[in-house]
């Protein structure tokens, strides 16, 4: 009991560091160190302690500081409530979808019984899809109540582009469910042991389907309707300031590290490395004894997981900086027109590929 | 499904008016767009232009006419030595004069250089509007080389106050043609970094394909010039239809566009840099030796050592200073082609040393008077790239 509570807590403080306290302020740099790679510039430098700048890695600490000082305005005639509701209920499912993740597999230590998620849900990605239908709150919300036309304008539009995303992203992952047979993503990492068997040879298209669908949902460039900023200022969260503000920024980001997760959980063998078992690991660090062995192959599998997370990330990132914004009508017009039935598709080719296989 | 009918009927729904601007990233240029929108769809809009008046008509009457030149710089601020090079000229054709042969050509150098930045930053802002910020800074980097060429030339990067009346402040610098030479090798690579991000990029080509179409006629009927005139097919430049300077003697192309919407005014331009490139290589092979200044005392100040040390240079000098350069009376229209179409200058001369009427056509203002036919019914994201691409110049459209 009390190392069952032990070992949760331990998880959820590792998950919480690493999304919150790792990703969130780093990904902020990582961004705009990428964007100044790919664009010939040299990047945010110039925040230093005592002289010390090493590559601008202190702007996020600068950035904390600013944005804690800013005044936190609230525009008139906005509803103070919900306004200030807005970007919680948009961060707080950023942080909660990671729950479900598993980020490394099963392992005896002393005698305990470890499994390196932080709730084993046996319907997963139905979880994950529930909080990720939450966070449209609150843009909708944030939109609405800041009294804005703008603001009104992308709210609407982030409520119509993850409401439509959502369909056609939801029926993309049935089609990994009928491979793996469960929605259960530690048991859909388990079976990715298998180099053959990763998602992304089972359902080729189910993950550029999911991809697309996922950055929509994400609301970030070539999809960045709702916050569109030569278009509607900035969206949403025009009249937003300080920590609001930057909740809502939080929370793009931790969609990031959320989606990167998801995918590699899917569709890229979650926590293993290519030809290697969870068996080969234990047994290349068997010199270490059997709790030795297990706590390497951990940390392993824990360091092959992030780093698939962070090559995500990267694409992502990439994709972002590369791509001009859909309009509007064209945004939904490829969610119903060609997501969807792409989709169903999918779904129609899985389903004969397993009876005749079975 | 009756019920849904009668109350979809009975629903009230209004229009929503919203100001675009004056201060609203689409808006850089300061101009206002009332718009009057339908859900998502424009059912009308209205521009307010002038936040950038700056009452440049009635300063050149209180100047001298060389005192004016400064002022043309900020007109299109984006190519500052087209403005300078077109007053000089309507001055010039007032007098009845003709600026030496290198001088003529280094106005032509200049002027293609400029019109390439021009061309290269309303791209970027253009890319950059709908998204696609890494194509900003591409050009933006290619503009910058440019800009260093023209630091080198005139000692200043935006407003460069560099062409005088019968002449220029001074001659090219010392390797100005191998640095030429340097700067657009790098511009032709970013070109094509470019290119290839933008013109089969299926998104950028959804956002721009059949907006802000504009047919032939109707173009004309409109006054517009230039590339976004040449984009609806029609070939008129004024560098071909009426040649001034030397481009008579320049080998370069017109593009032309056929259904005249953005995409087209994208792809006019593109390949208008690098005719410009052509023209300005072509120029810097032929031009010759020579004087710089027309050789006249009246018109063009004599070197500082003249002045200074020979007194009927002194007194031509203080006096050119003082009263400024009596054309002689009468008017006329001159114009050049601009990097957004035909920037004309009507000048009136009463034969003293002051313009009386200095009035510029700028070639934005009846594209941004066709912003209404071209936006109405259409989405408001599609006011962007429309807006970009007919490059509107608040210096020069609001005066």
């Amino acid at each position: 009991m009390i190392a069952d509570l032990t070992e949760t807590i331990i998880k959820i403080l590792f998950i919480f560091s690493i999304n919150v306290g790792f990703y969130s302020p780093i990904l902020g740099w990582v961004e705009r160190k990428q964007s100044a790679l790919m664009q010939d510039r040299v990047g945010a430098n110039r925040a230093n302690i005592l002289n010390f700048k090493i590559i601008g890695l202190f702007h996020p600490i600068a950035d904390a500081v600013k944005v804690l000082t800013k005044e936190d305005f609230i525009p008139e005639g906005a509803d103070k409530f919900f306004h200030t509701l807005a970007p919680f209920i948009s961060l707080t499912p950023a942080i909660v979808t990671f729950a479900v993740i598993p980020f490394g597999g099963n392992y005896e230590l002393w005698g305990h019984s470890v499994k390196l998620v932080i709730a084993d849900l046996d319907v997963g990605m139905l979880f994950i899809f529930a909080f990720a239908s939450l966070s449209t709150y609150g843009v909708v919300l944030g939109g609405w109540s800041s009294n804005n036309n703008w603001s009104l304008l992308g709210g609407l539009r982030a409520s119509a582009q993850m409401l439509s995303y959502e369909v056609a992203m939801g029926l993309t992952l049935i089609g990994v469910f009928m491979v793996y047979g469960s929605l259960r993503l530690t048991d859909i990492g388990m079976i990715q042991e298998n180099f053959f068997r990763w998602g992304i040879f089972m359902q080729p298209l189910g993950f550029i389907l999911f991809l697309t669908c996922a950055i929509a949902e994400n609301k970030r460039a070539p999809f960045d309707q709702p916050e569109a900023e030569s278009e509607l200022v900035a969206g949403y969260f025009t009249e937003y300031s300080s920590m609001k503000f930057v909740m809502f920024w939080m929370g793009e980001f931790l969609e990031i590290v959320t989606i990167s997760g998801i995918v590699t959980t899917l569709f890229f063998g979650a926590w293993h490395l290519p030809f290697v078992t969870d068996q080969m690991l234990l047994s290349w660090f068997s010199p270490a004894g059997p709790n030795g062995a297990a706590i390497l192959a951990m940390i392993v599998n824990v360091l092959v997981f992030f780093l698939k997370v962070s090559f995500f990330i990267w694409l992502l990132m990439t994709i972002r900086w590369t791509l001009p914004r859909f309009r509007y009508d064209q945004v939904m017009r490829l969610g119903w027109k060609m997501m969807l039935p792409l989709a169903l598709l999918n779904i129609f080719i899985t389903g004969i590929v397993l009876l005749v296989w079975k | 499904m009756d019920i849904m009918t009668d109350s979809a009927k009975n629903l009230h729904t209004e229009k929503m008016v919203i100001n675009m601007g004056p201060s609203h990233p689409v808006t850089h240029g300061t101009v206002k767009f009332t718009v009057t929108l339908d859900g998502e769809t424009i059912d009308d809009l209205k521009v307010d232009i002038g936040y950038l008046h700056r009452g440049f008509e009635k300063m050149c009457e209180n100047g001298t006419w060389e005192q004016v030149m400064p002022y043309t710089d900020r007109l299109n601020y984006v190519s500052p030595l087209i403005n300078n090079v077109g007053y000089a000229l309507a001055v010039e054709k007032l007098f009845g004069l003709q600026a030496p042969e290198r001088c003529q050509y280094i106005r032509v150098i200049l002027s293609e250089m400029a019109r390439i930045c021009d061309h290269y930053t309303n791209i970027a802002a253009g890319a950059m509007e709908v998204g696609a910020m890494t194509v900003f800074l591409y050009f933006v980097e290619a503009r910058d080389l440019l800009w260093d060429l023209l630091e080198e030339v005139c000692g200043a990067r935006v407003t460069a106050n560099y062409v005088r009346i019968g002449g220029l402040k001074n001659d090219l610098p010392e390797g100005f043609a191998a640095g030429v030479a340097r700067a657009f090798k790098t511009c032709r690579e970013l070109w094509v970094d470019v290119d290839k991000l933008l013109t089969k990029n299926r998104i950028f080509i959804d956002r721009m394909r059949d907006v802000g179409t504009m047919p032939a006629q109707e173009a004309i009927a409109h006054g517009f010039t230039g590339p976004c005139l040449r984009a609806s097919g029609v070939p008129y430049d004024v560098r071909k239809a009426q040649p001034y300077l030397v481009y008579d003697r320049m080998d370069f192309e017109i593009p032309v566009g056929e259904t005249g919407d953005n995409f087209d005014r994208y792809l006019v331009r593109m390949e208008e840099i690098n005719q410009s490139m052509r023209i300005v290589e072509q120029a810097l092979a032929k031009m010759p030796a020579g004087p710089i200044n027309l050789d006249m005392p009246g018109m063009r100040w004599q070197s500082k050592d003249d002045t200074y040390s020979r007194i009927e240079s002194l007194i031509t000098h203080f006096k050119t200073i003082t009263e400024g350069i009596k054309p002689p009376a009468g008017e006329i229209y001159s114009a050049v082609e601009g990097a957004n179409g035909e920037l004309g200058f009507y000048l009136v001369s009463d034969g003293s040393g002051k313009p009386v009427k200095c009035r510029v056509r700028p070639p934005c203002f009846p594209l941004t008077a066709a912003m209404p036919r071209m936006m109405r019914g259409r989405l408001i994201a599609d006011i962007v790239p429309t807006f970009d691409m007919i490059n509107m110049i608040g210096g020069e459209c609001d005066r």
